[in-house]
């Protein structure tokens, strides 16, 4: 049952998600297509969740239209599971088997036979480097081979479309890099990614395109390159200023350098001057007589793109 | 890589498909698991068949007229208790392990991202629960036939499918209880407040007619009541066959109603 390349993996038109009264997804539109990885950037609560449960088929779809691998998933709810690898925000993996059996048991929900399914299971412990970790129990693993396995765990039908849901929340920098680097092994061989992330460097590093989220919308849709061309600066100077800084306050300080650069964001500890030229705003700060005790000048990334477009920070 | 192809068609998964995908994860707790099974699964109920019937039993006349045909007080008690053995297994299941399976450790979550749906894990969960009580009860029987407290050859038989039936009734309705609670802290109270209560007054240990005109009645129109009388009547080959009827009939009533309780308790809990 291949899917033609020309259709879509996902196409969502107007879809909500409502719990009682509370709207999660407030009629959203996604396209994504066959072999690109699909990001959702946004904070906690932006609707990215409830988004991936109903395009993980388990969700009932409160309004809109969706269709997944060009089904419905009201109908074909377990023809389209049974092509979607799921790794859920939490580990839901049984801690009380060991790592093999976890992959083994996992891959028999989906009615492949025994031999193929071990044969599998011994591709993907290597894939995800646990062979040597193979007859471990759960509990003993870390938190990244933990994530590992649930990775693994979800390869186990050769999915056509992955869904990870904050694949790396939690982890320690250096299992985030292993992490990323076997979901873009995993890219290079053609399975089509969707990623839900409030991580801004994760979605820089994983997505071909990304839809940015904010309170069950969508905010803006775009590359990460584009989205970060289409509304910010090239670079940003961040000026963070003494607590009895000129004027007495960083709002006060922001009108005085509100010149220098495009859009001036205050944020509590500091002052983001947006501009192409973050350095010739540094200089000019300075022989205007103001004094930060701390310069920086950076490139934009999606976190300025992100407060350009709801006015808060992704990170609480 | 290349896309799976998936013999199931479009549409719902048939139910034995989906359960039978589940075996092997079952096959898996069961190992894990009998050891620990055995003390409450066998042993326990021993100490209670030694302790009650045999040494207790020992101090009571045996008039059959009294015990509703027994000849001794061990044929008395032992179909009776093996059917209350039956509804604590039941519960025992459905109750911890299965919060566990929705909260703790999310299997079912797991299991819902794959192909399988509600119905199937609700089936898997109470076939293992029946394949414990099958298990449990037919070791038992086969401890105590030779005690001489079955009356006939098929006596056996068919009390062990009265007892498995009562487990069964007390599973659905338990599951569906159990996928409806936030927390465990109820299960406390039904451990103490109806399972206690029906193992002890719903004519295990004596006939109900003990309790008195009142008492008698509201034992009866307990489920538990009717997979003991069931059990007791068939071992003691002393059946009252429209009475059997109702009981067989009330048995499986609660058998139905218990499967669809769980299925859309669970449903309403992890599909929303």
């Amino acid at each position: 049952m291949a899917v033609d390349t020309s259709t879509s993996m996902i196409s969502a038109r107007g879809l909500r998600k409502s719990f009682g009264d509370f709207e999660a997804v407030r009629g959203i539109d996604v396209d994504v297509r066959r072999g690109e990885a699909f990001g959702f950037l946004g904070p906690n609560g932006a609707g990215k969740s409830s988004t991936m449960r109903m395009v993980a088929a388990v969700s009932p779809v409160s309004g809109g239209e969706l269709r997944i691998l060009g089904m419905d998933p009201a109908v074909d709810g377990p023809a389209i599971r049974s092509r979607l690898g799921v790794c859920p925000q939490e580990d839901t993996l049984d801690t009380e088997l060991n790592v093999r059996d976890n992959l083994y048991i996992y891959g028999r929900y989906f009615g492949m036979p025994k031999k193929e399914v071990r044969e599998r299971v011994d591709e993907l412990l290597e894939f995800v480097q646990l062979t040597d970790k193979a007859d471990a129990k759960v509990e003993d693993l870390s938190g990244g081979m933990k994530r590992r396995l649930t990775i693994a765990r979800s390869l186990v039908n050769r999915p056509d479309l992955l869904l990870l849901d904050e694949p790396t929340t939690g982890l320690d920098p250096q299992a985030r890099h292993v992490l990323w680097d076997r979901l873009f092994r995993l890219k290079q061989a053609g399975v089509t990614l969707v990623i839900t992330t409030h991580y801004m460097d994760e979605a820089e590093q994983l997505c071909d395109r990304l839809v940015v989220m904010d309170k069950g919308r969508i905010a803006a849709e775009g590359s990460p390159l584009d989205l970060i061309r289409e509304h910010s600066t090239r670079e940003v100077a961040e000026l963070r200023f003494g607590v009895a800084a000129e004027g007495g306050s960083h709002e006060a300080v922001a009108e005085k350098v509100a010149d220098l650069g495009e859009r001036v964001e205050v944020l509590p500890d500091r002052l983001l001057v947006y501009s192409a030229d973050g350095e010739e705003v540094v200089a000019k700060t300075l022989e205007r007589g103001l004094r930060p005790v701390a310069t920086l000048v950076r490139r934009s990334t999606l976190e300025d793109v992100f407060l350009r477009l709801t006015g808060r920070t992704l990170v609480d | 890589m290349t896309p799976r192809t998936d013999p199931d068609a479009r549409g719902d998964l048939p139910l034995w498909t989906g359960i039978a995908r589940q075996a092997d994860y079952w096959w898996t707790v069961y190992k894990r698991t009998w050891r620990s099974s055995v003390v409450s699964s066998f042993l326990a109920p021993l100490f209670y068949v030694v302790a009650m019937g045999v040494i207790l039993g020992g101090f009571i006349e045996g008039d059959p007229d009294q015990l509703e045909g027994a000849s001794s007080y061990l044929a008395f008690v032992v179909p009776g208790l093996i059917a209350a053995h039956a509804m604590q297994t039941a519960v025992g299941e459905t109750t911890y392990p299965v919060m566990g399976l929705i909260k703790w450790q999310k299997v079912y979550d797991s299991m819902l991202a794959t192909p399988l749906q509600v119905g199937h894990l609700v089936g898997a969960t109470l076939g293992f629960v029946l394949f414990r009580l099958v298990t449990t009860c037919a070791v038992f029987t086969a401890v105590l036939a030779p005690f001489g407290v079955y009356e006939s050859w098929w006596g056996p038989f068919l009390a062990f499918l009265a007892q498995v039936l009562t487990g069964m009734a007390f599973a659905g309705l338990v599951y569906g209880f159990t996928a409806r609670l936030q927390s465990e802290s109820a299960f406390g109270l039904l451990f103490r407040l109806g399972v206690f209560p029906l193992f002890l007054f719903s004519g295990a240990f004596f006939p109900v007619d003990n309790l008195g005109a009142v008492g008698s009645w509201v034992a009866r129109l307990t489920p538990l009541w009717h997979g003991v009388n069931l059990s007791r009547m068939l071992a003691l080959d002393n059946v009252t066959w429209w009475l059997a009827g109702v009981n067989v009939a009330v048995l499986l009533v609660l058998c139905v109603l218990g499967w669809s309780w769980s299925v859309t308790g669970l449903r309403k809990r992890l599909v929303s």
